[in-house]
């Protein structure tokens, strides 16, 4: 169900007799109809935010709706890199948002190397090969 | 082995499938969404004969018939690579790997993007995103809203917004960068907005959508563009205001608007803040053809089709042996064009002439009869891209 269904339609009818489908999405329960995708049911829900940006930790939610830019990307079942809107609802789904990840840079963006000469200079004794710039 | 893949399951794929089996041949049908349609499912939209184009009840009817044939359509099943073999094609999906014969790709279109700041909130999506969650998933978006990007696909999503009850404040331009360019410049979107005027409900329009024909008209048009805009549905539509920000710290809370000059330049000190919950950001669409050059077929950049569109006859074959294009990867049209195309791809495959012949007539006589034209030149572009085939054979 939830709070932003459109339930009658005065071209396309009304919404009858969806079977209901009880998942949850960071712990918390959430029901939506059979037919939604993970972001349908969401934003039917309430919910837009979908992740936060890797790094910043900035909100993000779903863009293009047809599976290409990944926006809504989400953990279902333990599986990353779901995307909410092309991946169906089903019973007892466990869905997480996308968290902030440890960064790969131990520096701010403005002290990063600028030619791969200067990377290597920074990093030639590092044994892993070295992505801390 | 298959004797055809079909990847995508919208108007051009069903009914290239319907086409195949109808000759009985070992056909599956691949779209990566969860249920088959395309973008057909979402459009809804009053044809000026008054009755209701219902892209629900259009894929419920092509679906019957694809069923009745016993077509296998799989559902949620993405395909990420194509490899062209001596007999004919492996299909990488996220599923199987699909050996086939032919192939033919009618993988339709995508929206281009028109980045505006902020435009990563929760809150901004695609207007196709919109029509889907609407149409399709019944789920409003949002309780106050603006369009960035005035366009065909733009105005006619914005009314389909509205008949399901949602508010749109109105429509304006994105901010003019190097990625929105012509969406941004009010004299080009104006040459769009010409070519819907006739659909509006206002005589007004409609009678001077017949003048706006001619560029100097046109030109005028633009530079006294009235300042409240004009109205479609009593919606304002604006060319001469531009979403210059999109505002919010977790979501979409406001948009920024300016006034902007004929060539889309910000006017500054015109800002205004208008408070939305959601943007829907239209770009226009581009013919999504990734899978046609991943086997190496041509392509020709056209304008008039929409972007890079892969090299094909009027029969629909492409100059790579066994491969077929159909739909909007061809070029941007309507899905009834799309759909007429799949017919004629489907006879082609199956090698019907005599059918072949009679769809290839149908593809001309709906694009004559089509009430929206996503491009004025749409057949100067099928012809050019026609004459490119000629080339490789």
């Amino acid at each position: 169900m939830g709070i932003n269904r459109i339930l009658n339609h005065p071209v396309l009818g009304p919404v009858e007799n969806k079977k209901r489908i009880t998942f949850t999405f960071d712990g918390q329960t959430f029901e939506g109809f059979e037919g939604d995708t993970i972001a349908s049911a969401l934003l039917a829900n309430g919910i837009r935010t979908l992740r936060v940006h890797e790094e910043t930790g900035a909100p993000r939610a779903i863009y293009c709706n047809i599976g290409h830019c990944f926006e809504c990307r989400v953990t279902v079942n333990e599986a990353d890199i779901v995307r909410a809107c092309m991946t169906p609802i089903q019973e007892s789904m466990a869905i997480e948002s996308g968290k902030v990840q440890p960064a790969p840079f131990n520096t701010p963006p403005e002290e990063w190397p600028r030619t791969y000469t200067e990377y290597e200079e920074r990093n030639n004794n590092q044994k892993d090969g070295g992505t801390n710039a | 082995m298959l004797d055809v893949v079909i990847i995508g399951a919208g108007p051009a794929g069903l009914s290239a499938a319907i086409a195949c089996r109808e000759s009985d041949l070992d056909v599956l049908v691949i779209d990566e969404f969860p249920k088959p349609g395309g973008r057909l499912l979402g459009q809804l939209h009053q044809e000026p004969t008054g009755e209701w184009w219902n892209g629900i009840k259009e894929t419920e009817i092509l679906l019957n018939r694809a069923n009745t044939l016993n077509t296998k359509i799989e559902c949620g099943v993405s395909c990420h690579h194509i490899e062209k073999t001596e007999t004919g094609y492996l299909v990488h999906t996220s599923q199987e790997l699909y050996k086939t014969k032919k192939l033919l790709i009618a993988t339709g279109a995508a929206e281009t993007a028109a980045p505006i700041p902020g435009w990563t909130l929760p809150g901004v999506m695609s207007i196709g995103a919109a029509q889907v969650m609407t149409n399709v998933h019944r789920v409003k978006v949002g309780n106050k809203g603006i369009v960035a990007g005035v366009n065909v696909l733009s105005a006619a999503i914005a009314r389909e917004l509205q008949i399901a009850g949602i508010d749109l404040h109105s429509m304006a331009l994105p901010v003019k960068n190097t990625v929105t360019k012509d969406h941004a410049h009010p004299e080009k979107v104006m040459e769009g907005l010409v070519r819907i005027a006739h659909l509006a409900p206002s005589p007004f329009l409609r009678f001077g959508s017949k003048f706006a024909q001619s560029s100097k008209v046109r030109d005028l048009a633009t530079k006294f563009y009235p300042k409240g805009g004009f109205k479609m549905w009593g919606m304002p539509i604006h060319v001469r205001k531009a979403i210059t920000q999109i505002n919010g710290t977790d979501k979409v809370e406001s948009v920024t608007m300016c006034d902007v000059t004929p060539e889309g330049d910000v006017i500054p000190g015109t800002e205004e803040i208008i408070n939305v919950d959601f943007v829907c950001i239209a770009g226009g669409l581009y013919p999504l053809s990734e899978l046609a050059s991943v086997i190496g077929c041509p392509f020709r950049y056209l304008e008039e089709l929409g972007g890079h569109v892969p090299v094909h006859n009027e029969q629909m074959e492409t100059p790579v042996e066994g491969l077929y294009v159909a739909g909007n990867i061809t070029g941007i049209e309507s899905a009834k064009v799309a759909r007429a195309q799949g017919a004629v791809a489907g006879y082609a495959i199956a090698n019907e002439p005599e059918r072949l012949k009679q769809a290839m007539q149908a593809v001309k006589k709906i694009r004559e009869a089509a009430s929206i034209q996503f491009h004025p030149q749409i057949k100067a572009g099928r012809a050019k891209i026609h004459r490119a085939y000629q080339e490789y054979v």
